[in-house]
C-alpha cells in the first residue's frame, strides 16, 4: 500500500469532473421537481444524450456540436414525458421508469455502429497565466468548457429561482398548482417547459460521460447516475448549491476510491466501489435533516377542472 | 345610480346540471352586495365567469356599461375586478410578499412591494408583516394577505367568497369594517356565504340563488334570516326542537387529557378536561385546526391515550383502540367524509360493515354477515333519506351531503351511550342539515350523550346544552349555551389575533 502516490492536486482536479455529469442532470431535475413534476427518467434522457452527443460529435468532428445535439436529444425524450404526463395526465412515476427503460434501450440501438469509435477530444479552456498559478491552477483553471459551464448552470437556477419573477411563478406553480392556475399562470406551459430543461440538462450530462469522461460508447455507460441525480435532489432539500456540494462530494468520494484501489489499499474492492453512493446518501440525509419540505404539488397530476 | 357591473341572462351548463340559468343581476358603485345560496345552487361558478375561470355559455357581462368578457384572471383584474377565494390560493413555501407578487400584473421590486404592503395593511387595519412564510401564519392572516393582494390592485370590485368560515367572530368584525370602509371609498363588494345574520349586518342588497336561477331578491336588513333561508332552500323550514332532558350520571370524563401532536403541521392537545353526562350535548366550537381533528382522534380511540386521562362509564379505556370502544358504546364520526369516515370506493353495505359489524353484530368468528349487513345500510339509508339508487353503490359516488348522512346515520342507528361527532353538517343543504340535528338531539333525548364539534356557532347554540371552545389545543371550561352572548364566544376561541379594528 502506497498512499504516497496519490497526489491530492490531481485528485481535486478529477473529483470536479468525475461530479460533472450528476451536476448538470441534478441541477436540471432540480428546475423540474421545483415545478411540481417528478421526472424519474433521468437516467434514460442521460444516455440518450450520452449517445446523441457522441454520435454527432463523430459525425461533424465537434464536441461543441455534440453536446448541443445531446441537449437536442435529452429534451426531445423529456417531451415525451411532457406529452404523457401533462397533456396525457399519466402517473408521473410510471412514466419516468418507462422513459429509463425505454432511453436505455433506444441508446443501445442508436449507438450500435458506434461502438468501439474514438470521439474527437474537447479542449480545455485556455485561462493563460491563471493556470499557471501553483496549486489553484492545475485544480481550479485547467478544466474542460462544459465543466464551468455546469457550474455557471448551479449560479444560474439559483439566482432565477430566487430573484426573478420567471423563478417565483415557477416556485409557485411547484408549490401549488390550482393556486397558480386560479392566478391565471399557465400550469401545463411551464411544466412543459421545466421537464425540456431537466432533458437537456440530463443529455449534457450523459454526453459528459461518453465525450469527456470515458471518452468512448458503450452500452448503459451511465451505470445509475442518473438515480444518483434524482438522490442527490431530495437530500439537497432542493436547493441548487447543496446539489453543487452533493455532486462533489460524490465525485470527490468516487476518484478517491479509484485512487486508493490503484494504491492497493488492503479493502475489498465492492466496498471500495460503493462507498460513494453510501457516504454521499449519509451525508446529505445529515444535512437534510432541517426538513426543508419539498414542493407542495410535487408528484402530482394537475387537471384544470373548471 | 348607474350600476358598475351588470349581468344579462348568463347561462353555464356543464354536462348533467345546469349551473347557471338566466342569471341577471346589477351591483352599483360602492354597493356590498350578498349572494345567497346553498351549497350547489351556482354561486362558485357565477364569480368564476365574473373572475374569468370560466366562459359562460349565453348571456353578456359589462362594467360601466362596457362590455365585459374576460378569457383569463388576468383581463378580469386588468378591468378592476379582484377576488378572495374560499380555499385560499396561497404558496405555503412562498412570503407574504411572494404571494402578493405573483397575483400582481406588474410586480414592483420586492423591497418597494414590502413597502406598499405595509402601507395598505396600515390604511385598513390589517397588520401583516410581508418577509413572514405564508405556512406559518393563522388563517385569519392568511385570509388578510388574499384580501391586501386585491386592494393593491385597487379593485373597483371586490369578490369574496365566504371569507368568514375561518374567522373568529371578533375577526369577522374587523373584516367588516375592512369592507364597509372599502364600500364607503366606492369599492362594490359582491359577497358570498351562507350566514344570514352576518349578510343581515353587512350587505345592502342580496341575490338568492336556487339551482342556479335568481329565485329573489332582497334588502337582508329588512327581511328576516328565516325568510332569508327558506327563499334559498324553497320550503319551509322546521326548527330542531327538545325536550328538556335532566343530565343523567357521568358518561365520559377527561381527566387533563394530553397528547403530542401526531403530525408535524398537528397540534397537541393540552390539559383538556370535561365530564359529559348523559342526556346532554357538548358543543365544542373554535377555528379550525386548533385541535379539532386530534380531539376527536384520541376519544375515537385513533390515538391512544396514557391511563388515568380517559374513563367511559369509570373503566379506563385510554388504552383501547377504535373497535373495543364501539363495542363499549363509544362511537365517533370524524370530519373528513372520504377517506376518513368511509372508503370511497367500497359500497355502502362494505362501509357499514366497517364500523357497525361489532355493535350490529354483523360478523361471527371473522366471517362477514352480508345479508344483515346490507339490511343495515338500507335501514340507514331509509332512516336518514340518503339519495342512492341502492346500497351497492360506492361511497364516493355520493353527493357529499348525501354521504355525510348515510355517516352520521351509521354511527346513530347503532345506539351509541357516547356518540361524538366532527362538523356533522359541513357541506350539507339546510334542510339535510336541519335532518341531522334533529337526530342527534333525539339521540341525547333517548339517554346519549353527544359531543359535537363544530365550526357552526349557529349549530352549537342550536343543539348544544352547554359550549367549550378549542384554541391551540386548549378547551376552555364549557359553559351553558343559555345566556352565551357572541362576545363571550369570541374569547372563549381566543379573541382577534393580533386584529385591530380599521382606523381613519
Amino acid at each position: 500500500m502506497d498512499l504516497s502516490a496519490i497526489n491530492p492536486i490531481l485528485l481535486i482536479a478529477a473529483l470536479m469532473s468525475a461530479a460533472t455529469p450528476i451536476l448538470l442532470a441534478a441541477t436540471g431535475e432540480l428546475v423540474v421537481e421545483r415545478a411540481g413534476v417528478l421526472n424519474l427518467g433521468v437516467e434514460g434522457m442521460m444516455i440518450v444524450g450520452a449517445i446523441c452527443g457522441f454520435a454527432i460529435a463523430v459525425e461533424t468532428n465537434s464536441p461543441l456540436a455534440g453536446f448541443v445535439a445531446a441537449a437536442a436529444g435529452g429534451a426531445a425524450l423529456s417531451l415525451l414525458f411532457a406529452l404523457l404526463t401533462q397533456v396525457a395526465l399519466a402517473n408521473q412515476v410510471a412514466s419516468g421508469l418507462a422513459l429509463t427503460l425505454f432511453g436505455l434501450g433506444l441508446s443501445a440501438l442508436l449507438g450500435q455502429g458506434y461502438v468501439g469509435v474514438k470521439p474527437p477530444r474537447m479542449g480545455d479552456v485556455n485561462l493563460g497565466p491563471l493556470a499557471e498559478i501553483p496549486v489553484l491552477g492545475p485544480i481550479i483553471f485547467s478544466h474542460d468548457p462544459i465543466l464551468y459551464i455546469g457550474i455557471l448552470f448551479v449560479a444560474g437556477v439559483w439566482a432565477t429561482l430566487k430573484f426573478t419573477r420567471v423563478g417565483l411563478v415557477l416556485r409557485a406553480v411547484g408549490e401549488n398548482h390550482d393556486a397558480a392556475h386560479a392566478l391565471g399562470y399557465k400550469v401545463v406551459r411551464i411544466r412543459t417547459l421545466a421537464i425540456m430543461f431537466g432533458g437537456a440538462l440530463a443529455g449534457m450530462g450523459g454526453a459528459y460521460i461518453s465525450l469527456i469522461r470515458v471518452p468512448q460508447w458503450t452500452e448503459g455507460m451511465t451505470a445509475g447516475v442518473g438515480w444518483i441525480a434524482l438522490a442527490l435532489v431530495v437530500f439537497a432539500s432542493w436547493k441548487p448549491w447543496r446539489v453543487l456540494l452533493g455532486a462533489y462530494l460524490f465525485g470527490g468520494i468516487a476518484q478517491l476510491q479509484l485512487n486508493l484501489q490503484g494504491a492497493g489499499v488492503a479493502i475489498p474492492v465492492e466496498y471500495l466501489a460503493m462507498s460513494p453512493y453510501i457516504i454521499t446518501i449519509i451525508v446529505l440525509v445529515i444535512l437534510s435533516a432541517d426538513k426543508s419540505a419539498a414542493p407542495g404539488s410535487l408528484g402530482r397530476t394537475f387537471h384544470a377542472s373548471s | 345610480m348607474s350600476s358598475l357591473l351588470s349581468l344579462r341572462n348568463l347561462t353555464k351548463a356543464y354536462p348533467g346540471v345546469v349551473a347557471n340559468d338566466n342569471v341577471s343581476l346589477q351591483i352599483a358603485p360602492g354597493e356590498i352586495h350578498a349572494l345567497l345560496g346553498e351549497n350547489g345552487a351556482g354561486k362558485s361558478t357565477l364569480v368564476k365567469m365574473i373572475y374569468g375561470l370560466v366562459k359562460p355559455d349565453a348571456g353578456e357581462m359589462q362594467i360601466h356599461g362596457a362590455p365585459f368578457a374576460p378569457v383569463e384572471p388576468r383581463a378580469a383584474r386588468a378591468a378592476g375586478v379582484g377576488m378572495v377565494f374560499q380555499h385560499f390560493s396561497l404558496f405555503d413555501a412562498l412570503s407574504v410578499a411572494e404571494n402578493i407578487a405573483l397575483g400582481m400584473e406588474n410586480a414592483p421590486r420586492l423591497r418597494d412591494l414590502s413597502r406598499r404592503i405595509r402601507e395598505v395593511s396600515d390604511t385598513y387595519g390589517l397588520p401583516l408583516a410581508p418577509d413572514r412564510i405564508v405556512g406559518d401564519l393563522s388563517a385569519g392572516e392568511r385570509q388578510r394577505v388574499e384580501i391586501i393582494r386585491c386592494l393593491l390592485q385597487k379593485p373597483t370590485l371586490l369578490i369574496m367568497d365566504e371569507p368568514t368560515s375561518v374567522l373568529t367572530p371578533q375577526e369577522v368584525e374587523i373584516l367588516f369594517e375592512t369592507l364597509r370602509k372599502l364600500s364607503a371609498e366606492g369599492t362594490a363588494i359582491l359577497y358570498i356565504s351562507h350566514k344570514l345574520e352576518e349578510i343581515r349586518a353587512l350587505c345592502d342588497t342580496a341575490t338568492i340563488l336556487r339551482l342556479g336561477k335568481v329565485v329573489g331578491e332582497c334588502i337582508p336588513r329588512e327581511t328576516t334570516a328565516r325568510d332569508m333561508a327558506e327563499m334559498m332552500v324553497g320550503k319551509v323550514l322546521s326548527t330542531p326542537s327538545r325536550a328538556g332532558v335532566m343530565p343523567g350520571p357521568t358518561m365520559l370524563s377527561l381527566h387533563k387529557l394530553s397528547l403530542p401532536s401526531s403530525t408535524a403541521f398537528g397540534l397537541p392537545l393540552r390539559e383538556i378536561s370535561l365530564e359529559l353526562r348523559q342526556g346532554e350535548i357538548l358543543g365544542i366550537g373554535g377555528v379550525a385546526g386548533n385541535g379539532q381533528d386530534e380531539l376527536l382522534a384520541a376519544l375515537s380511540g385513533e390515538i391512544r391515550a396514557p391511563a388515568g386521562m380517559l374513563h367511559l362509564k369509570g373503566q379506563d379505556i385510554g388504552g383501547l383502540g377504535p373497535n373495543p370502544r364501539r363495542v363499549l358504546g363509544l362511537l365517533a364520526a370524524p370530519e373528513e367524509r372520504l377517506g376518513h369516515a368511509a372508503a370511497p370506493g367500497m359500497s355502502l353495505t362494505e362501509n357499514a360493515m366497517l364500523t357497525g359489524a361489532a355493535r350490529e353484530g354483523l360478523e361471527t368468528g371473522g366471517f362477514l354477515n352480508w345479508q344483515a349487513a346490507q339490511g343495515f345500510a338500507e335501514n340507514i339509508i331509509d332512516a336518514f333519506d340518503v339519495r342512492t339508487p341502492g346500497a351497492e353503490n360506492a361511497a364516493g359516488s355520493l353527493s357529499g351531503g348525501n354521504l355525510q348522512k348515510f355517516v352520521i346515520g351509521r354511527e346513530v342507528l347503532q345506539r351509541p351511550e357516547v356518540l361524538v361527532v366532527n362538523q356533522p353538517t359541513w357541506g350539507v343543504d339546510a334542510s339535510a342539515a336541519a335532518a341531522i340535528r334533529q337526530a342527534l338531539l333525539d339521540l341525547a333525548e333517548g339517554g346519549a350523550a353527544v359531543i359535537v364539534i363544530s365550526q357552526d356557532l349557529d349549530e352549537l347554540m342550536e343543539i348544544a346544552d352547554r359550549f367549550a371552545a378549542l384554541n391551540e389545543g386548549r378547551l376552555s371550561a364549557p359553559q351553558p349555551t343559555a345566556g352565551l352572548s357572541m362576545e363571550q364566544i369570541g374569547l372563549m376561541m381566543g379573541g382577534a389575533h393580533g386584529m385591530e379594528v380599521a382606523h381613519v
